[in-house]
């Protein structure tokens, strides 16, 4: 999986999803636009299964799950951030997608790098010149939603 | 160990007699807060899992705000979508065009916010109904679609940080800028994750709605909720709008706060914030150049509420809109807009050349009603200034207190709302 990496701390969800895209909510029509307020090339650039790298507060701002949904559809697997605002964390659980918090990795790792990320163990490999990062574990709950595919399969299983 | 109101709120929704900061709870919801943008998703979510009913229909609420009235056709079938499901599934309180208003300032308005309670809405300026001492937090679609169903969330419980707010405001100071104080000096991030707690002389004396605009504003700070405790103020704003039974909460005085922040307001200066992030705050003192405003925007769930409109009418008493400015002015919900009417505030802003619309959400997010062109300038008594959130992502939003924007408004610059504005 290849990094994108911006190196800058608040990216907002204003800047992963522009409001003026608000009123569709699928995946794949709402990929077309993802980060286009940061990096107009990001979707050109994208591939399936890439992940993106980022600062602080990685997703702060509205309450839009557009944001996650926008990346989602765009290909992106997971986001690894030196730490996430709230609400949007709490989405990508909820999605079962994957975000990683991971100080100081934006820092480390470039631009363009091909990572293996090993979430059982906590891992973010960077295969570009081997060097290994650690994150903590999801907590058990995150971890079983990942699992399950989200929340609401979670409680429509319960 | 004592407690904080919104530790004490959460461990009775989880069921449990205490609950600390880090604790995953489980905690059922008072109410449920929907809008336009948010809730089509949700209610997608649901049909895909086969849920057909909701937990309560009595609980949720339902105020379409952001793309009001129908902006296009693709936020027309949205909102009609909404429409269709809620009578399928028996909410009732819908609050339709005529009736309609920026969520967060229609909520407390008619009575649906109460102290104690547990709230949650799809909207991140949900932190605002902590105002009135509720524990009440934005989430996203799927949180919300989850909510619907069963009536109750998983919440981390925050620590929470105590502001204590305290000295004299002075004239032409306000609750925004005592806000915009405390981001510029704990960032965007500075309580992320955490409550954040008002109290202290200042806070007493403002007004429900101005301690709203501070709540507000929690979320511009990373924060998960923001709480003032009820008071006799607070009963005397909810002793028209709702019925039935609530409990006033206190935190304990041997509470535990991760951090107190003692706030003295006595020096306090308008503050504008400028691009592109609500931090990023100026003592209008401070600001040396003269800068040329497109567009000043009075609105929005942080001060579009009848006291802000009234201040920002006195700067256009027998003065105009500077030439070259655009002013638009959308009082929050039907209510305000209707008493501004009465009180003769429209005629007052029409007169100076301003504009007067229907209450929506339009460009606070960069919507519709006033989108900004790039290169353009507009300073709002909105909430958020990052980039793009007006309008084009090469245009800029300085944010301010409704007197700021107004006085700048007659200017044509940013201006400091305690000088005499016009020629
Ligand atoms: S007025 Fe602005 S900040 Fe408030 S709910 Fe609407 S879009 Fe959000």
């Amino acid at each position: 999986m290849r990094a994108h990496v911006y190196k800058r701390n608040h990216i907002n969800t204003d800047e992963i999803i522009p409001a003026r895209y608000l009123n569709m909510d699928k995946e794949a029509e709402l990929a077309k636009f993802a980060m286009e307020d940061l990096d107009k090339e990001f979707v050109s650039k994208v591939e399936a299964g890439d992940v993106i790298i980022a600062g602080e507060n990685f997703g702060c701002g509205s309450s839009r799950e557009h944001a996650v949904w926008a990346l989602r559809g765009a290909g992106v697997k997971a986001v690894i951030a030196d730490s996430f605002a709230r609400i949007f964390y709490r989405n990508c659980i909820n999605n079962g997608f994957l975000a990683i918090e991971c100080q100081g990795v934006s820092e480390c790792i470039e631009n363009g790098s091909e990572i293996e990320i090993n979430v059982k163990d906590g891992k973010i490999k960077d295969l570009s010149n081997g060097k290994e990062y650690t994150f903590s574990a999801l907590p058990d709950f995150a971890q079983e939603m990942l699992d399950v595919g989200g929340l609401l399969n979670l409680i429509t299983k319960k | 160990m004592g407690q904080t109101i919104t530790e004490k709120i959460l461990a009775r929704h989880a069921g449990k007699d205490s609950v600390k900061p880090g604790d995953l709870v489980n905690a059922k919801l008072d109410l449920i807060m929907c809008h336009d943008v948010t809730t089509t998703p949700a209610i997608d979510m649901l049909k895909a899992h086969g849920i057909t009913k909701v937990f309560d229909p009595e609980k949720i609420v339902i105020m379409p705000d952001h793309f009001v009235p129908n902006k296009d056709i693709k936020s027309a079938e949205m909102i009609r979508k909404i429409r269709l499901w809620a009578d399928e599934v028996g909410i009732e309180t819908f609050y339709e065009l005529g009736n309609h208003g920026v969520c967060h300032a229609l909520l407390p308005e008619q009575g649906h916010v109460k102290p104690g309670m547990t709230l949650v809405g799809a909207d991140s300026h949900t932190c605002t109904h902590g105002a009135l001492g509720a524990f009440s937090t934005g989430i996203g679609s799927t949180d919300l679609a989850a909510a619907l169903a069963t009536g109750e969330l998983w919440f981390k419980v925050p620590p929470t940080i105590l502001f204590n707010v305290t000295g004299t405001l002075k004239d032409g100071v306000y609750a925004k800028d005592i806000i915009l104080e405390i981001i510029r000096r704990i960032g965007v991030d500075g309580a992320r994750y955490k409550a954040m707690e008002f109290k202290g002389n200042v806070i007493d004396a403002l007004s429900i709605e101005a301690r709203m605009t501070i709540t507000n504003m929690a979320i511009e700070a990373g924060g998960k909720s923001g709480i003032i405790a009820a008071d006799t103020k607070t009963l005397a704003y909810l002793k028209d709008r709702t019925e039935g039974e609530y409990e006033i909460l206190q935190s304990d005085d041997d509470a535990e706060y991760e951090q107190i922040i003692d706030i003295d307001v006595s020096d306090l200066e308008p503050m504008v914030a400028f691009p592109h992030l609500p931090d990023n705050g100026k003592a209008v003192s401070e600001i040396k150049e003269k800068i040329k405003i497109d567009q000043a925007y009075i609105g929005s769930c942080t001060n579009g509420r009848i006291e802000d409109l009234r201040v920002a009418a006195e700067y256009f008493k027998g003065h105009k809109v500077a030439k070259g400015t655009r002013c638009i002015v959308i009082p929050a919900t039907t209510d305000i807009w209707k008493q501004a009417n009465k009180e003769g505030l429209l005629d007052i802003f029409m007169e100076a050349g301003a504009t007067v619309s229907s209450p929506t959400c339009g460009a606070c997010l960069g919507g519709h009603m006033g989108i900004i062109a790039g290169g353009e300038k507009c300073i709002s008594t909105t909430n958020r200034n990052f980039v793009g959130r007006m309008g084009s992502p090469d245009s800029e939003v300085y944010l301010a207190s409704p007197a700021t924007v107004a006085a700048s408004a007659v200017n044509g610059y940013i201006s400091d709302p305690r000088k005499a504005v016009g020629e």
